[in-house]
């Protein structure tokens, strides 16, 4: 899409919204090229409103996890900046945490020492580590695994220490890299209820990325749709869902059928490419 | 094991072969092989004699120097190959040649320069030890996973951080494998090393029983030097299983 400014601007979705506080993330014009002249990203823009959720969806190769890595300062941008909190981003920083997709627990390290690694990073003296360590064990439902190792946990439980370690830090802006890709579909949509409810008791502001649009839809307050070959911004949707109803209620909605059929509308001529060209897909968001 | 049905322990077949030993032994069919019963009381003999004891002091403080050099620079050469590049490509096809090398040629060459005592047996000890030690390291600390990598940068850690706190720990069962592997050859390395030197250590002792056809002593003393590479090997081995429960799951 050459003209992705003028569809983001027809929805006139993107960007906080009217009175809302400074955005807690300001991506603006985001270029980059990876070595051998591949551009995953090029001029992309949006901000993700603070105490929101904003999710980053898009085809295989649209560059939702460079993104996403840029801002957690981990991979630096070609062109473009990131700014967190009125600041530009030159690497990672303690108020942003990150929430990784294979969970990268330490194999070596109990659950316990695992949730209190970013705390062990910081200094943090072993009590009172270990002391946070437990309260966001117990608030991810780990109690009773403290000292178990990652290789004796499923998928389910790995994450759920992998977001535990990202909130004992208390990091106010939370990056979660495709958090539920490896966990089996029951897990997971207890998974997305557990998240709704962490961050609603502690306004976090989260940047989510999936390639599920249900998911994206179901525990976002914004979607940002990106376009691949390179990756860009194409549409900004933020769903009119009533958040006070059962999850089924939800997911009957007319607001959360709404979204899921724009989101669908755009992606769908990716999809068909792929079926048509399946050895052309780009890399690997 | 299992013999007919039966669980038998592992040391079950040493026996057999001890059997088939002193067989062959008390049948006097070559005189290299004294009868097994004859050996054990040489090791009785050996290790109780003030020349063993001699011998083993100079040979075990070469063998302590070396290893303690080629770990050293081993496990740091190791460290520096897996993390730059540079230092990967270009070491890393000298260790690859002196692993397979046969250094044991390089021996003579350096009495003549350091003379017949202990450097030239601590540099044989370090030679034969240190590319596999450095090899091991570096395919440990190249193949650490990138996210725990990110993962410690993303939660602030320091280099000093990501090397002990992450590197390290992730390449650790690679390292005690290589630190296995070079106690072994470094047990080699120094025999081999007083072999050729021929007038010190272990190797002088090898050297005078086989010459005056001590042929007990000699399997004696040959069993004692295995005893201890196995005792050495075994003692990583204990660590290297340690760590196993993650080696796998990394």
């Amino acid at each position: 899409m050459t003209d992705a400014k003028a569809a983001t601007d027809a929805t006139a979705a993107p960007g906080p919204p009217v009175g809302a506080d400074e955005p807690a993330v300001r991506v603006v014009e985001l270029t980059k090229d990876y070595p051998g002249g591949v551009r995953a990203l090029e001029g992309v823009t949006f901000d993700v409103p603070a105490g929101q959720l904003t999710t980053l969806i898009g085809p295989s190769g649209c560059g939702k996890t460079t993104t996403l890595k840029i801002v957690a300062g981990l991979i630096p941008a070609t062109a473009g900046q990131v700014i967190v909190d009125g600041r530009r981003v030159t690497g990672p920083g303690p108020e942003r945490a990150f929430v990784f997709q294979d969970f990268a627990l330490l194999p070596w390290a109990n659950v316990l020492r695992n949730v209190a690694f970013g705390l062990e990073l910081r200094g943090v003296p072993r009590a009172e580590r270990e002391a946070t360590a437990r309260e966001f064990i117990a608030k991810t439902n780990l109690t009773g695994f403290e000292h178990h190792y990652p290789h004796q946990l499923s998928g389910g439980m790995r994450q759920r220490v992998g977001l535990a370690r990202a909130l004992a830090v208390d990091a106010d802006i939370l990056l979660m890299d495709e958090p539920f890709a490896s966990v089996d579909e029951q897990i997971r949509r207890a998974f997305q209820e557990d998240l709704l409810r962490l961050l609603s008791d502690a306004r976090k502001t989260v940047m989510f990325v999936t390639h599920s649009i249900e998911e994206a839809v179901y525990v976002s307050d914004q979607i940002v749709i990106l376009t691949r070959g390179p990756g860009r911004v194409s549409n900004a949707v933020r769903p009119e869902i009533a958040r006070d109803g059962s999850p089924d209620e939800i997911r009957r909605s007319r607001g959360y059928l709404d979204a899921v059929e724009e989101i669908w509308g755009e992606l769908r001529s990716y999809v068909e490419q792929d079926m048509q060209a399946p050895q052309q897909t780009g890399v690997a968001s | 094991m299992r013999i007919a049905g039966r669980r038998v322990p592992m040391a079950f077949s040493l026996l057999v072969w001890f059997a088939l030993w002193e067989v062959i032994g008390r049948a006097e069919l070559v005189f290299l092989i004294p009868p097994f019963t004859g050996v054990l009381v040489a090791i009785g003999d050996v290790a109780t004699s003030e020349r063993f004891a001699d011998a083993a002091m100079v040979t075990l403080q070469a063998f302590g120097i070396g290893m303690g050099l080629a770990l050293t620079v081993g496990i740091g050469a190791g460290f520096l190959m897996g993390r730059v590049r540079a230092f990967g490509d270009v070491l890393g096809m000298w260790a690859n040649i002196f692993e397979s090398s046969p250094l044991t040629a390089i021996v003579p060459a350096m009495m003549a320069l350091v003379g017949f005592g202990l450097p030239t047996m601590v540099i044989t000890v370090f030679l034969f030890s240190v590319w596999v030690i450095a090899l091991d390291t570096q395919v440990g600390v190249t193949h650490v996973s990138q996210s725990l990598l990110e993962m410690g940068r993303s939660f602030g850690a320091s280099r000093r951080q990501v090397l002990l706190k992450i590197v390290l720990l992730a390449a650790l069962p690679e390292i005690l494998a290589g630190i296995r592997l070079g106690l072994i050859r470094g047990v080699k390395g120094v025999i081999i090393g007083q072999l050729l030197i021929a007038i010190v250590g272990i190797g002088y002792l090898f050297e005078r029983y086989s010459r005056s056809f001590l042929m007990a002593e000699f399997w004696a003393l040959l069993i004692l030097v295995f005893a201890f590479a196995f005792a050495a090997s075994e003692a990583i081995a204990y660590f290297e299983r340690k760590v196993a429960f993650y080696a796998t799951t990394r």
